[in-house]
């Protein structure tokens, strides 16, 4: 199986380091009360990963800023979302 | 800067550049602000150009926009696990001029369509982004950026925000997105002398080969794959409906890996240099999910709206047209002397509904629900199509007549008589009007 790191790789970032423009609202409802866990398997840059006592951990760093993980978490609605500021985030070369 | 502008457009996408360049071209007072580094640093798209809606905005684009192949031939492919059934289509009435459908890499494009706004008057604020609308009670009168100093006042604000669309949600003009409404697609780009490609696709200098897919690829998902020629390099990605993405647990990119992993399609990519893995979603609810698109000084134009022709691989055209439509709204209300205010702007849906964005998306309006009651149309047929042609063309000393037969009884074993007569009904019905 590929790792999604070697295709992030190839992609240019600016990350706004210490200001992530996706964060969780309550970590407790992720681990207790969300049997799916969708965001930790549709996230297309893997943001979302699953740690061992059901906790969900979040990192914005390879974000492709496509949404998906604030739809998707649709009967929680617990993530938090916005845009990176102004020329953060992703920079697609080619798009 | 001035505080005050006429219009300000939010987004400097396909929507965006075709509002700002037509506003700024009839002398209006534009700012035009882009959270992106440069236009189309956000911006992802297949991507193939419809020439005909820039050309109604931009009649000579072909003299300098970055165009990378005009389109002969297009092939439709059904996949099986390790086969395909497919048509092509390939005429030399593509190749007279003037072209009609190009193959574009956004970052690319968006930065040319930007410049034409540019010179046409619009300014244009980069890497800034707009956290929030401005309101007077429930008219909108200018927009809150993440600059210092950020607000800045207009009489009308285009949102031309793209698919997630925040700015219009905060301010409570419209709801989330459902899952069933909108599809995530994942694609990349191959590196690929040129040489090599015109040789692999059978085509010329500028020629180009568009592969539309579907089947088995989307793992039983409602969705479709494609693969485009640039001029040296190929992209291809793989879409399907978030609402399948939640329900049957199925990661993205594995999706993509598998793709480039069917034996007709890894020939094509053999030796290529991967450079860039992109997302993106695509707002493809359709007529029924449709928001208000306008209101007391604020409109909205593009995939912002759900103006989205998913059926046919439509958007960048729609997003063009509806903010050209959005932008001569404006344009002819001011010259009447009138405010632009929600009774007036009532004229861009009036604008829109006589052209051919809002005729084509009452047409299919009953596609995507078909579509999602009927997942087989992803699964069984594309084994069935396979099955048969497999059974047709192998020579195994089996009579035509009995493999027909087998063939027949394949489809009705899997379907019924009447579910295969209801499934051509839908499937027409899907295409048609009523
Ligand atoms: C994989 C894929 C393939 C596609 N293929 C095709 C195709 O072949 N042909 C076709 O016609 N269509 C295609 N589409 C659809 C097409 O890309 C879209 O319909 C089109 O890009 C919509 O244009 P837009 O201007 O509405 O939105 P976008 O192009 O998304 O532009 C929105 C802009 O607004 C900016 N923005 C958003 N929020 C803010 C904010 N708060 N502040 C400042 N700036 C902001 C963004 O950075 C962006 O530049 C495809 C889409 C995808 C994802
Ligand atoms: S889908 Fe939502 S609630 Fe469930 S784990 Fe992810 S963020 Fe938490
Ligand atoms: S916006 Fe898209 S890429 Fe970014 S974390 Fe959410 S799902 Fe992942």
């Amino acid at each position: 199986m590929i790792k999604v790191e070697e295709k992030l790789f190839q992609n240019r970032y600016r990350v706004d380091a210490g200001r992530p423009h996706i964060t969780i609202k309550d970590p407790q409802l992720c681990a207790t009360g969300c049997d799916k866990k969708q965001c930790t398997v549709c996230c297309p840059a893997g943001c979302y990963t699953e740690e061992g006592n059901g906790r969900v951990v979040m990192i914005a760093d390879g974000c492709m800023e496509c949404g998906t993980c604030r739809i998707i978490c649709d009967e929680h609605r617990n993530v938090e979302w916005d845009w990176p500021r102004g020329g953060f985030g992703i920079l697609f070369k080619f798009g | 800067m001035a505080e005050k502008f006429d219009v300000i457009v939010v987004g400097a996408g396909m929507a965006g550049n075709a509002a700002a360049y037509t506003l700024a071209q009839a002398g209006l007072n534009v700012l035009q602000i882009e959270r992106g580094e440069t236009p189309g640093s956000k911006n992802v798209q297949g991507a193939i150009l419809y020439a005909d809606a820039l050309e109604k905005i931009i009649p000579d684009f072909r003299d300098d926009a970055p165009l990378e192949r005009h389109l002969i031939e297009q092939r439709v492919w059904i996949l099986d696990d390790e086969s395909y059934v497919g048509s092509n289509y390939r005429s030399e009435e593509f190749n007279r001029e003037p072209y009609n459908r190009y193959t574009i890499i956004r970052a690319h494009f968006d930065q040319w369509f930007n410049k034409k706004a540019r010179d046409a008057g619009a300014l244009v604020l980069c890497e800034t982004t707009v956290t929030n609308l401005l309101l007077d009670g429930k008219r909108v009168i200018g927009v809150a950026t993440d600059r210092k100093g950020g607000e800045i006042y207009a009489d009308c604000v285009i949102l031309a925000d793209g698919v997630n669309s925040l700015l219009a949600k905060k301010a409570g003009f419209h709801d989330e997105i459902k899952p069933r409404d909108v599809a995530l697609a994942v694609k990349e780009i191959h590196f690929l002398p040129q040489e090599t490609i015109e040789s692999r696709f059978n085509i010329g200098e500028e020629e180009g080969v568009v592969i539309e897919m579907a089947g088995k690829i989307t793992a039983g998902m409602m969705g479709t794959a494609f693969l485009y020629t640039n001029k040296e390099s190929i992209t291809l990605g793989i879409g399907c409906m978030l609402s399948d993405f939640k329900e049957q647990q199925v990661t993205p990119y594995q999706l993509l890996e598998k793709m480039k992993d069917h034996p007709a399609i890894r020939p094509l990519l053999a030796g290529s240099e991967m450079k860039e893995y992109a997302a993106h979603l695509i707002p493809e609810g359709g007529y029924h999910a449709m928001p208000q698109v306008y209101g007391d000084g604020w409109m909205i134009a593009g995939d912002a709206g759900m103006f989205v022709n998913g059926l046919h691989r439509e958007g960048s055209n729609l997003a063009m047209t509806t903010g050209k439509l959005a932008a001569e709204t404006l344009i002819e209300l001011k010259e009447q002397g009138k405010a632009w205010n929600a009774r007036s702007l009532a004229r861009y849906q009036a604008k829109l509904d006589d052209s051919f964005v809002m005729k084509d998306l009452r047409k299919y309006r009953q596609a995507p629900a078909i579509f999602e009651k009927n997942p087989h149309f992803f699964t069984t047929y594309p084994e069935l199509l396979n099955r048969a042609a497999h059974t047709l063309v192998k020579v195994d000393g089996v009579d035509k007549k009995s493999k027909e037969r087998s063939i027949k009884s394949a489809f009705v074993e899997a379907r019924s008589r009447l579910g295969l007569l209801g499934d051509a009904f839908k499937m027409w019905r899907a295409f048609q009007s009523r």
